[in-house]
Parts: structure tokens; sequence; C-alpha cells
């Protein structure tokens, strides 16, 4: 599995480790996971080391989850390029050589997203001439590039979770959490696009899950979500009360967060530093429309439900941090 | 200036190329002379399936358009042949000088059209079957040659066109413009107008590629000639060349006996209803469908094509397959498709009374009539205007504007002197009498007397709003309209059709402006002076006789006219006898059409109280009180929004007031759901009564009752959980997820059979009728009592029997419930406003009953959003007090809605009100609010719904 030492990583690895499965590891960090084999090297620098690192993570297993990827919402269009696409290529260069038999590949929803509302819909093919910003665009045309070498013997699945949180993730729950603490948190328009989300432990049963229906599902996309689409508004309440901090109070019109968002993002391209704006076109446009999708299909062939759903998720949140409730 | 035919340009808009062929053929008059014609052609491909075509339709179009108009029905025929259904060859051709047919150097009249048709199908080598089919003038070519050729004719298909334009009537306006002498050439040839303001018709308005696609054959003016040529062809004038041809053609119409259909669209300004009337009238057998809502372009505004073959499926082809069977042995798997293709309603369909009415006949004897009513073991509607003629007992109390009491004698006198009064000034069995009158004695008599002359009277209702009551009305087109001053002031503004009689009387000038040709009291005295001179009323109607136009609520999409027999309308007062033993004697205090208006059909007299009929809401217990008071009532009608407010008023009531009540033996609330609690309050106001609601609808006005102590019974066992999570029985239907809820509407009618079609998963009611209890499913009801047919609806009417048993009379409600072990109907919300989630479907009342449960909550609904298979709930909420504005439920009222439902729900939205129907205030319109909700939850507007 590359990419373990993230919030998503970690569970994954640990669910498949406690299946019972041997596990080894290839990310630049310790992944934290008990009983895994950590193989430290990156993605984009083992093509200059020969592959020693990732080779060596591969060789004699049966199955790669690729997971690491550069998720961010601003940052150099190279790097995207270079971990999503580049990386993305090597490792499924190298799984192919070491005889690997399944590759499950970890997308995102937004891959065929041009941003207009998703209300109901299955995934739809990846496509990187419309997927707004650089993210999304690197990992369509990294599901477009490991779906193609989906051929007899070597079984590739997409597996697009959607919004993943839970305790202990410092991409989602941590930033929402931070800004509501501080004032910063303001609601897009009136807050009740419908937006699906996935608790952290459903993400990671789903990509087991695929892990084990590969042979008979090769060659598809599913899109991962709990199935309880909610007015964005009530998810960062739950979000918020979980974490003790008050929900947002204050509202932008949606468009007026659209425009902004386009105009932060520019500025921050040509600004030095490494934190996130405050806000982006992607962003603005991912809270004020709806994001819910068909999981059907999903559910069907990966013969998987979510165990955990939206509310008990707030619970384990609230536990996480504390918070009595 | 000649030019010959062409192939139409590629890529036109749903037009494939492969249809179009060009034939070559001769004058049948003068051989020499040829011309070119461009003809839609399916067989082709019909010949690359390798099946055999049952029959050709033959298409013509009008002006200004060409073939192109029957793209959709040569593509939906080729595709139905293809996944084998009963094929049909589509023959569409361009008339000459239209289209991408030859322009010729001459004037092609209309008799020369005909023939040319004829010259082209006889080049073409076309063997029968043949149904026609034509819009505008092509509709009275496509006729010409259906009535040169009977021996080739099967069917008659016509979108809006016309065969008769009365010399001395008015011509629509639009075409008077464009055949003023200067605008002639101007407006047809010279410039596209005509032809755009012909596509601008269409509702919606068409894409600017299907308007390419039309304007293709006429991008000048050397090519738009046929359509100056077609404009000047219409006869205006007696003296008009083409006037003799298209008399003929009129006057042999009415000979044609094949099948006929007509497909409408109301919203044209040029053939208009009247036109519908008129060839309504020389095919009396024609099946007509008018499209509500769509206009002259029906071809681009509805789905003409599927409707076409539905009834050629129906009607057409069965009397093909038959008959090719009887000369060819050798159709094995033809017979297998038509076999494979259930419908058990052809059986049926022959005991429909067409959608057209035909006139009763005069010479029918009165003892055929008698013996028909004894068959029937029903009275006729005037039976006790008859028997209590000498009567000096009270028949009627009217309320308003003092109480007038009227007896049977007078009732009976007044009901003969106002038929023969109509009798006189025209009025024939089987025309139309719009009442425009509010519940009142007036109402009663001219009610009667209409019914009793063989007139059908047309009740529309203020409470469908006046756009839907024109709708309406224009839709009934009445010959006659008998209304008080704010309806015939109505009819005036809004051009409604039929001869204006008024209830009042006017000053002369008021008359002339609301083109009142007569009075009630002028009626009367004529009426009077015929029966003094000896001149009986007409033969009484038959049973079978139509007698009444009602109209549904409108509560989704246009109100529905649905016509009712006498024997029917008898049925229904004999279902009131036998449900609650009204008859001769009781006294009813009458505050629900249609049910007040039966009082004298069952010997019953009856009140109507001081309300006004347009705002239920605005009747007072104390009003209640009096009317009861007036007749010593036993029983009492009123709608569930009347009872709201005579609840809500009973502290007024005076301790006489209370005594009067305290005679009331029942009380009925009918026309929409009533809480238990509303009718608990109702029933404390007449503690002597039993409580009543009756369920049923306009189709079928008395289909099951229930009394406050069944309710309160039901409510007892409904608590009890039923059965786990949604399961799949064993014969394929979806037993729903319970607790399912509902209104339990009771037990049957004495004369009512109940059953229960199952939804499958997608939501569909496709299961068999079955009384097999806890099966969610439509509401599917027989009665006697049960309308005959929907007026001028053959689509809706044919889709409201589906899957009946042959020679029984079903009706499809619309509704979804279920029967429970006790034989109880549970009614849990419409057909269409079912949720299909991805765990199954989920019928609405249930969760809104949890919901109301709150006391937050005053009134929910319960809706999904999104894809049929995938949608989500949503509960969008009245609450207590009423919110000022739109906005989501606090996260406390979420929660406790998400547990009273017990399901997930995505969002819960609190609204000022929720949309209901007009007349009952109570419907509520769950359609609506999911789009509305769609918008809401998908980040667009925030906006009421």
């Amino acid at each position: 599995m590359t990419g373990a030492s993230g919030f998503l990583g970690r569970a994954v690895a640990a669910r498949i480790s406690a299946a019972g499965h041997e596990v080894r590891t290839f990310q630049r960090r310790p992944s934290g996971v008990p009983g895994v084999e950590d193989v430290h090297g990156s993605i984009t620098t083992a093509a200059d080391t020969p592959y020693a690192g990732l080779a060596y993570a591969v060789s004699g297993m049966d199955a790669v989850v690729h997971l690491a990827a550069k998720v961010s919402l601003t940052g150099d269009p190279a790097e995207f390029e270079a971990v999503n696409v580049g990386g993305t290529r090597t490792v499924l260069q190298v799984s192919q050589r070491a005889g690997v038999s399944r590759f499950v590949y970890i997308s995102s929803p937004s891959v065929a997203h041009a941003g207009a509302s998703i209300m109901g819909s299955d995934a739809l093919p990846a496509s990187p001439e419309h997927a707004r910003g650089d993210y999304a665009r690197t990992k369509a045309r990294g599901e477009l590039l490991v779906l193609a070498a989906d051929a007899p013997g070597f079984s590739v699945v997409a597996v697009r979770p959607h919004l993943v949180w839970g305790p202990g993730d410092t991409q989602l729950i941590d930033r929402i959490v931070d800004r509501a603490r501080h004032g910063r948190l303001p609601l897009l328009g009136h807050g009740a696009a419908l937006i699906d989300t996935t608790y952290v432990d459903n993400a990671a049963s789903a990509i087991h899950a695929a892990l084990d229906a590969a042979p008979a599902v090769h060659g598809q996309s599913y899109v991962i979500t709990n199935g309880e689409p909610r007015p964005v508004v009530e998810l960062l309440a739950g979000i918020c009360g979980a974490a003790g901090v008050t929900a947002p109070g204050w509202r932008v019109p949606a468009f007026a967060a659209r425009a902004a968002g386009s105009v932060i993002e520019a500025i921050w391209r040509h600004r030095a530093g490494t934190d996130e704006p405050p806000m982006t076109r992607f962003l603005a446009e991912q809270l004020s429309t709806a994001h819910w999708f068909d999981q059907r299909r999903t559910r069907a062939d990966l013969a998987w439900t979510p165990s955990v759903s939206l509310d008990e998720g707030f619970e384990r949140l609230a536990a996480h941090y504390r918070v009595p409730r | 200036m000649p030019a010959v035919a062409t192939l139409p340009p590629s890529g036109l808009a749903g037009l494939n190329p492969e249809w179009s062929s060009l034939a070559e053929v001769a004058e049948s008059e003068n051989a020499a002379v040829t011309h070119g014609w461009h003809v839609l052609d399916n067989g082709p491909q019909l010949d690359a399936l390798g099946v055999i075509p049952v029959g050709t339709i033959l298409c013509v179009h009008g002006n200004p358009t060409w073939s192109y108009l029957w793209r959709g029905l040569l593509a939906s025929a080729t595709d139905a042949a293809a996944s084998g259904a009963p094929a049909w060859r589509v023959i569409a051709i361009d008339q000459l000088d239209m289209g991408f047919s030859e322009r010729t150097a001459g004037f092609r009249p209309l008799a020369r059209r005909v023939r040319d048709l004829g010259d082209l199908t006889d080049a073409l080598d076309l063997a029968g079957p043949v149904v026609t089919l034509g819009h505008d003038w092509g509709g009275v070519v496509s006729l010409g040659w259906a009535v040169d050729h009977p021996e080739l004719l099967a069917g008659v298909m016509l979108l809006n066109t016309a065969v008769h334009q009365p010399v001395n009537d008015a011509i629509p306006a639009p075409l008077r413009l464009a055949l003023g002498r200067g605008i002639l050439g101007p407006a047809t040839v010279a410039t596209p107008a005509f032809l755009a303001t012909t596509l601008a018709l269409a509702h919606p308005p068409l894409s600017s590629e299907v308007k390419r696609g039309y304007r293709a054959p006429y991008l000048t003016s050397a090519r738009r000639g046929g359509i100056g040529g077609f404009v000047a062809d219409i006869p205006v004038a007696l003296a008009h060349e083409s006037r003799p041809e298209l008399d003929r053609i009129a006057e042999a119409v009415r000979s044609l006996a094949v099948p006929t259909l007509l497909l409408w669209g109301p919203r044209d300004p040029i053939f208009s209803d009247r036109y519908l009337d008129d060839l309504v009238e020389r095919m009396p057998h024609a099946r007509v469908h008018r499209f509500e809502g769509a206009g002259h372009l029906l071809a681009e505004d509805a789905d003409y094509a599927a409707a076409a073959l539905l009834w050629l499926g129906d009607a057409v082809a069965p009397a093909l397959v038959s008959s090719s069977r009887s000369r060819n042995g050798d159709l094995g798997t033809l017979d297998q498709r038509m076999g494979a293709s259930p419908s058990p309603l052809t059986a049926v369909s022959g005991l429909l009374a067409g959608d057209a009415v035909a006139p009763a006949p005069l010479v029918e004897t009165v003892s055929a009539t008698r013996a028909a009513w004894e068959a029937a073991a029903t009275h006729p509607l005037w039976h006790y205007l008859d028997e209590l003629r000498g009567s000096d007992e009270t028949a009627l109390v009217d309320m308003l504007p003092t109480p007038r009491t009227v007896s049977w004698r007078l009732l009976s006198r007044r009901v003969r002197q106002i038929g023969a009064g109509l009798v006189h000034i025209g009025v024939r069995p089987g025309d139309r009498v719009s009442l425009l009158v509010p519940p009142s004695a007036d109402l009663t008599a001219v009610l009667y007397a209409c019914v009793r002359i063989g007139a059908i009277v047309v009740v529309a209702d203020a409470g469908l709003g006046l756009a839907g009551l024109t709708r309406a009305v224009r839709g009934a087109r009445p010959d006659f309209v008998i209304g008080a001053a704010p309806g015939l002031m109505a009819a005036r503004a809004l051009g409604w059709p039929g001869r204006k009689i008024s209830v009042a009387g006017f000053p002369a000038p008021m008359a002339r402006l609301l083109s009142v040709e007569h009075t009630l009291a002028e009626l009367i005295s004529l009426g009077q002076a015929r029966l003094s001179a000896g001149d009986d009323l007409p033969p009484e109607p038959a049973p079978s006789d139509p007698a009444a136009v009602l109209f549904t609520s409108g509560s989704t999409g246009p109100a529905k006219g649905v016509v009712y027999t006498h024997g029917q309308l008898s049925a229904v007062s004999n279902a009131l006898f036998l449900q609650y033993g009204v008859g001769v004697g009781t006294g009813l205090v009458a505050g629900f059409a249609p049910f007040a208006l039966l009082g004298p059909a069952l010997g019953a007299r009856s009140v109507t109280p001081d309300m006004d009929v347009t705002a239920p809401k605005t009747l007072t217990a104390s009003a209640v009180a009096a009317a009861v008071a007036a007749i010593d009532a036993t029983v009492v009608f009123l709608s569930p929004a009347a009872l709201v407010n005579v609840v809500a008023t009973a502290a007024a009531l005076t301790s006489d007031d209370h005594a009067a009540l305290a005679g009331v033996q029942r009380f009925l609330s009918a026309g929409a759901p009533i809480s238990e609690s509303l009718l608990a309050q109702a029933a404390a106001l007449m503690p002597q009564a039993t409580a009543h609601t009756p369920y049923g609808m306009t189709e079928g006005l008395l289909m099951a009752d229930i009394t406050l102590e069944g309710i309160r019974a039901a409510a007892g066992s409904a608590a009890r959980p039923q059965t786990a999570d949604a399961a799949v029985h064993e014969d394929g239907s979806v037993l729903l997820a319970n607790p399912v809820g509902g209104v339990c509407v009771g037990a049957s009618t004495q004369t009512t059979l109940i059953r229960i079609s199952a939804l499958d998963a997608s939501g569909a009611s496709v299961g068999e009728l079955s009384e097999q209890p806890d099966v969610t499913g439509e509401i599917v009801v027989s009665a006697p009592h049960v309308k005959d047919h929907y007026d001028r609806l053959w689509l809706t009417e044919r889709a409201s029997r589906r899957g009946a048993v042959p020679g029984e009379r079903w009706h499809r409600t619309g509704d979804v419930g279920h029967l429970d072990s006790a034989g109880r109907l549970w009614v849990e919300g419409r057909l269409p406003h079912v949720l299909v989630t991805a765990d199954g479907v989920v019928t609405p009342v249930g969760p809104e009953q949890r919901i109301e449960t709150l006391p937050e909550v005053s009134r929910a609904a319960f809706v999904g959003v999104g894809p049929i298979g995938t949608q989500q709930r949503v509960a969008v909420i009245e609450t207590v007090p009423p919110a000022r504005r739109v906005h989501r439920a606090s996260e406390p009222l979420a929660a406790a809605v998400r547990a009273m439902v017990g399901s997930p729900v995505a969002a819960v939205l609190v609204v000022p009100g929720l949309p209901t129907d007009i007349r009952h205030n109570s419907k509520i319109d769950r359609s609506r609010l999911s789009r509305w909700a769609t918008g809401i939850l998908s980040g667009g507007r925030w906006v009421k719904p």
C-alpha cells in the first residue's frame, strides 16, 4: 500500500492487516500502523533510485493499493503532475513487473465533476478535460492510466471515496474545526446543498471490499459514500458540535464565495508560503452545490455496506475530542 | 418557378436519411405529366428487420410544414417493430409544391391535391390495410384520400384539423390576417413570416435544430410558393373553387365506419375546439384525446406517436391480424407477438361508451326506458319529483339570502317548467349545459330539469380556480351556460362557449353585455305555456345515456372531465341510501357537492347552509345549526375544509343551536382525508351522531366508509408492528418497510369492490388485481356508481382501466395503499408521490403521520429528491406556530423528525404553507414540493414552494 501514513491510508492498512493479510507500506514517513512492514521512499523519487524501495515493497505481494497522492487545494501544477500522474505510472509499472494480480487505485469523485450539482448519479468516466483544479485533473489522468492497464491477470479497480472524515483527520475535520474556532468558517449560500460524506471506517472497509472483489469487478470505478446526504450546514454543525466549537453563524452568498475563491486562488499562486488559501473556487463550489451519489451499483458489486452511520460517526468524533454528549 | 424534387440535406435533427426516397408519378388525368415526390418511408428498415407490417400509416402534413412533422412516428414505429410489437410501415409524403417535392408550375386546389395523393399511392402500389394520418389542411387531404379508397382503409387518425368552415362563422383571426389581400403574398411567400408564426405555436418552444428542420425546404421565396397556394386554397367563401370538394369530403366522412382517433391540442388559435366538435359530430365513434397544454403543433407538443401506436394496437391491429390469419395461415411469429402483448382491455373496449357522446335516439319508447331502469334496479334521478309531485312537504330550504322553503309540489312543477322551457329554446337531448350557479334551490331545479330532458349537465366548481375553471368549461364545450352573475361575467370575460341563460333578471344593457339570451323566469313561463298547450316533456333518458360531466379537483395537473351516465348517477344515490339510509323523510344538510345535489333524487329534504361555496372555510357552526334547525336535519354533509371552521367557531353556538345539533344522527365529511381529532371535535358538537368519512374521488364518489369508532379501532391495530423491513414477495411484488402506516378509510361500501395492484421495485403498479392483505399497491375500484369515462381523454381513460378484468368496469384511482387482514383499506398516498429509494419503495402518508405526532408540527409532506431508485427522503413541514419564511428545521426539530421517520432523512425543511389544491385545501402537491426541494437542496435559489 502506498500512502499509508495518511489519515485514510492508516485506516486501510490497519483494516487489511487486521483481516489477516501481510501488509507492506510504502511512503516517506513511518505509517504508525502496528503489524505492517514499512518501506520508506517516495513514488516520485523512486524513478531516480532504480525503484529500489518501491520494487522491494511490491515484490512478492498479491495486490497493490495505491493511495499516495498530492491532495491539496492549491500548489504547483508540476508537483500535482509529478505525484498524481508520474507517481501513479511508476507504481503501476512496478506492480505489473512484479506480477501483482490486483491493483486498487484510490481516486476521487472530483475526477468526473465539472462543477454542477451531482444529485444521485453513479460514477461517470474520469474526465481530465472537465475536472476542476490541478488535483482533480491529475487524479483523473491517473485513473484513466490505471484503468487502461486492466488486463487478464491484472485486475484494476478505481475507488472514489467522497469527503472522508473521522477522528484524527487533519485534512478536513481539523481545518473545519480550526476555522470555526477562530470564527473564520462562513456558511456558503443557505447551506442547504446536500452533501454525502464517508466516515473513515466505511472508506476503509469499502477499499478492502474492492480488493476482495477486484477479479470480478475489474476495470470499473466506484464512488464510495456513507449514502446519507445531509445539507452541508448540518454536516458542519455535526462536526463542530462533536468538536465542541460553535458552528458557522455567518453567511456568504455562494456566488460571492465562488468569485472570491477565484481571486484568492490567483493571489495564492504568486505568494510565497505553503499554507492553504482560505477559500478556493473549487472549495466554494464543493460547499454550495449538491454532491451525492447513486450507491446501488457500488454496494451490489463490492458486496459492501457502510457499517458506521453519520450520527455514529459524530459520536465517535465527539469521543475523540472528549466532548461530553 | 418549377423545381424538381430533391432529397433533404443531411443532418436535419431527428430525420434518418434512410427514410427518404424520391418517386416520379404520372397524373392520372394526363399520363404525359409527371411530378416528382419526396417521401419518407420506414419500409426498407422493416424489410431489413425481417418483419411483415400489419399495415401502413399514410401521413399527410399540413401547411406550412412537411413530412418532417412525422419523424417521431417513423422512429417510434420502427423501434416498436424492432422490439417485437406489431410492425407499422409509415409513409409520410411531402405534398407537391411543399417540402422537398417538386415545385410545379400550377395552382393545386384541394380536389387536385386529393387526386395527387391517390396518384402517388397508386404509383407506390400501396396495398391495404392503410390508416391515414393528417394534420392541419393535410387532415382534409388525408380524409379525401380515405373516402376515395374504402377498399384499402382500415382507420383514420387526425391531429388538429377541420373539414368544415361554416360560411357565416368568423374565420380565425390569424388566418383572416394571412388571407387579407395585401398580406397573402408578402406574409406567406415573400418572407418566411407565416412559417415562423406557425413554428412559434409550439408549447414548449421548438429547439433551434428542429426549427432548422422545418425551415429547410422553404429557405427562398421561390420554394415557398406552395405555402401561399395552400393559404389561398382555404375555402372561406361558398363560391371558392375548393368549396365543393371540401363539402364532398365533409359529408363523406359521415359514412366512414373505420376506427377513428382524434388527437387534439386545445391551445390552437386556428383549429380551435369547435372544429373538434364538428369532427366528433361527423364521426361520433371516434376516440378523442385532448392534450391539455398542447397546441397546433401537437406533433411537437405531445407524444402523439405513442398515442397513435397504442390506439392502433387496441383498435386496428387485432382486426387486421385476425383477418390476415384467415387469409394466410403462416403468420406464426406475428401471432405470437400479438399474443405476447397483454391487452385484456381490448375485450372491454367494446363495452365502453365512446368519448364522443352520441345523442340519445328520440324515438326510444318509454316502456323500453322503464324496463332498462328496472333492470338496473335503481330509480331515475327524477323519480321522487314525479312520485311526490302532489306533496306539500318540504323538499328544499335555501338559507341564503333569507330562508326560503320549497315544497315537493313546487320543485316538481318548476323542474317540469324549466325543462319544457329549455326544450322550447332548443336544448336537445345530449346537449351540454354548463351550470355556473351556486348551490341553491335554483341550481337544484335547473339541474333536475336538465337531466330530465336528457341534457348533460356540466358541473365545474369555483374550487378549480378561474384558470382551471376556464380550461374545464372550454374543454367541456357546453352548448348552453346557465349562470348567476359572477359565472356569466367570467364566461363573458374569458370567452367561454355556449348560449347564455341567467338565473336572475338583469337590466337589458347588462343582459346584452353578458350575451344573456334568456332568464330563468322566462324559461319558466315559456315552459309553462308549452306544458299548458299539451306538449309533454321529451321521453325520459335511458340509464345508459350520459347525464353529467363532473371535474376532478385538478390537484395534480389540469382538472379532468368525468362523464357519468344516468344509471351511474342513480347508482350514486343508491349507494348513499344503502350506506347512510338517506331516503324519503330524511333531512339533509347539503354542505358538500355533489352529494348535496342528490337530496331530491333520494326523496330527502335538503338544506344548503349559508356559506360561500367558493370558500368552504367560511362556514360557521351557527350556520350549520341554523340549517339543521330549518329542516330538522338528521344527516349532515360537510367538506373537511368547512369542518375546520365549524369546529373553530363552535364557541358562538347558543343553547338552541346545541339542541338542534343534538338531533343529528349522522354526519359525513367527504372529499379529502381528515384527522381523527378534527372528526372527534366535530362529533362532540353533534353528540348523538355517528361520524363518517367516506373514501372516494370524482370518478367514484363513495368507495369505502369508516366511522370515528372505526378509525380509533384501526389506530389500535396499526400500532402493532406488522412485519420486518422491506421484503420481496414470491410474486415479485415488494412488501414495504413497516409500519407503512396510512389513513384507514374503512371497508368497501356495499356495492363496491376494492383491489390492489402491487407496486414493483420501481414504484410502478403492475401487479394483478388482488385482495391479498398487507401488499402496497395502486387502489383499483369497481362499483355501479364508478364513472363512465373521462371526457375526451382517451389515453387517460385507457390508463385508468389498465389491467381490468374483461367485462368488468374497474377504475385505477391513482391512490396507493393496502388492504389489511380485516378487509379495511389504508391509503398511503398518491402513486406519483411514491418515493423510490435505494432501500425500496416508500409511501409518504405513514412517515407524514408519524412526523405530525410531534407537537411542533402541524402538517408534513414526505417527498423524494433525486433519481428514481436512489431518491433521498426529505420532510417538508408546517410548524406550530406557522413559519414566516422558508428555512431549514432547527437541529432539535430535525432530529425529532428523523427519529419519528426511523429511516434516513436527508433534510427537514420548514415552509409557511404547503401547496394544496384549491377545492379541498388539503391535497398536498407532493410532486411540486419534490421539484422545489430538489432546487433548494442542490444549492439553488431559496424560494417558496
